[in-house]
């Protein structure tokens, strides 16, 4: 067993970030991803998008300033960028879809080393089913990444060879952000971008149970 | 001559029939046309099927409009919600019928109906639950979805300003869904807080030409979340 530290919520959102590049178009999605939003490197132009109709997005509102018709996908109010825009839902799907977003980053409740998404359901018979804008996001940007913790509760891997929750997508995942380390989702399987510092290349395939080729 | 003004929430709802398709504009806290709902609800239709990016929150507005038992279907891509209870509950009891679609799909399938497209193939949803016995086909490389219209007997929208002869502006996110679901209604019933004078709408910056539009009402703009502004205008 090595001795490793995993990387906490905004140690990964940081890591995220550090891979948007200025200019970029970004989607972030509801939940964790939205940290990325306050890890991204000064002095770069990144433009967000939420999927109500909104490009140029900036940080919450602040108390008091709230405007309940400035809100983004998680519905919290938030603000608009000088520069920014708004446009009608079939706008805003048809950039996610018509791929003119460069980046979006998703969460997940499970991945296949090829790149399929499960994170709309966890296909429980008395779980009522939504699915918002996943499987759209999942599969219109140029690149799709999820952030994720790789192992549940229970230290089962959230990669696998194929995933047995309902899917949002097929091999659409990029590139996987963890908690362990970062990888790429190839036609061939997994690909190792790095490694939190401690973890050895062996541990690692073996907490995924999957071969992971090297970077 | 041209007014598409009405006097009042009631007028502008006359007529809808039972069985009717209802658009229901608004995502979250914005756009909703909560006016419009309270008065179908008044207005009494029954067997609706409803089209809503949601299926409502707490208990008033879609949610007060569910709990009537007057809609049998419900059309949406994000149902379950914190505080959906009264879906919740009507779904469980199998009283309300519900057809999941992925909510670029649902925006894609009202602006097909409102722009006579005949149906459209999309890669959203490919190989998954939501696109079970549905047509595909590998188009420039890329499965792909067969996806219909969604046509609207009425759409309820909320937008900012209008004019008499139904031009439309809208105000920040609250325009979301309202110009798509505009175009895709035999009748479009709009809410606005103001009304110009023909002419005062800047050309340039109309979203929502007049021909989409049937009636207009105008309404106070209440400090409510629903309203869009919870402070001082």
């Amino acid at each position: 067993m090595s001795n490793y530290q995993k990387r906490g919520k905004d140690e990964l959102a940081r890591r995220v970030a550090q891979d948007i590049f200025d200019g970029a178009y970004v989607n972030l999605g509801i939940g964790m991803p939205t940290l990325v939003a306050n890890h991204l490197p000064a002095g770069l132009e990144v433009v967000l998008h939420s999927e109500n109709g909104v490009l140029g997005m900036g940080p919450a509102a602040a108390e008091g300033e709230e405007d309940y018709d400035l809100i983004n996908a998680g519905k919290q109010p938030v603000t608009l960028l000088p520069g920014g825009a708004y446009f009608h839902h079939a706008d805003s799907f048809g950039m996610m879809r018509g791929g003119h977003l460069d980046i979006c980053v998703l969460g997940a409740f499970q991945v296949s080393a090829t790149g399929d998404l499960a994170n709309w359901h966890t296909g429980a018979p008395d779980a009522i089913p939504a699915v918002g804008g996943a499987m759209d996001l999942a599969i219109g940007a140029k690149q799709t990444w999820v952030m994720m913790d790789l192992l549940d509760k229970q230290g089962r891997s959230k990669i696998v060879s194929e995933c047995s929750y309902p899917l949002t997508g097929i091999a659409c995942v990029k590139r996987i952000y963890g908690d362990l380390a970062t990888l790429a989702c190839t036609p061939q399987g997994l690909r190792l971008i790095d490694l939190v510092e401690g973890l050895v290349h062996a541990e690692l395939e073996r907490l995924l149970g999957l071969p992971v080729a090297a970077g | 001559m041209i007014n598409k003004i009405a006097a009042s929430v009631a007028e502008a709802l006359a007529g809808v029939a039972d069985g009717a398709t209802v658009l229901i504009g608004g995502f979250g806290t914005a756009g909703i046309p909560t006016e419009l709902i309270d008065g179908l609800i008044e207005q009494g239709a029954r067997d609706l099927t409803v089209v809503n990016n949601n299926a409502g929150n707490g208990e008033t507005g879609l949610a007060a409009l569910l709990k009537t038992g007057r809609v049998s279907k419900i059309i949406c891509s994000f149902p379950r919600q914190a505080d959906s209870q009264v879906f919740d509950g009507l779904y469980r009891g199998g009283k309300i019928e519900l057809e999941l679609v992925p909510q670029g799909n649902l925006a894609e399938r009202l602006r097909a109906a409102g722009a006579g497209i005949g149906a459209f193939y999309t890669p959203t949803g490919f190989g998954t639950e939501l696109a079970k016995g549905k047509e595909t086909r590998v188009l420039n490389g890329r499965p792909q979805v067969l996806e219909y219209p969604i046509h609207g007997d009425v759409a309820l929208i909320k937008a900012e300003r209008g004019d008499r002869w139904g031009n439309l502006v809208y105000r920040k996110a609250a325009r979301n869904f309202g110009p798509v679901m505009a175009t895709a209604a035999r009748r479009t019933i709009a809410t606005v807080h103001e009304i110009a004078e023909l002419g005062e709408l800047d050309p340039e910056a109309i979203i929502t030409p007049g021909i989409h539009v049937s009636k207009l009402v105008k309404i106070e703009r209440i400090a409510t979340q629903a309203g869009g502004f919870k402070g001082a205008v």
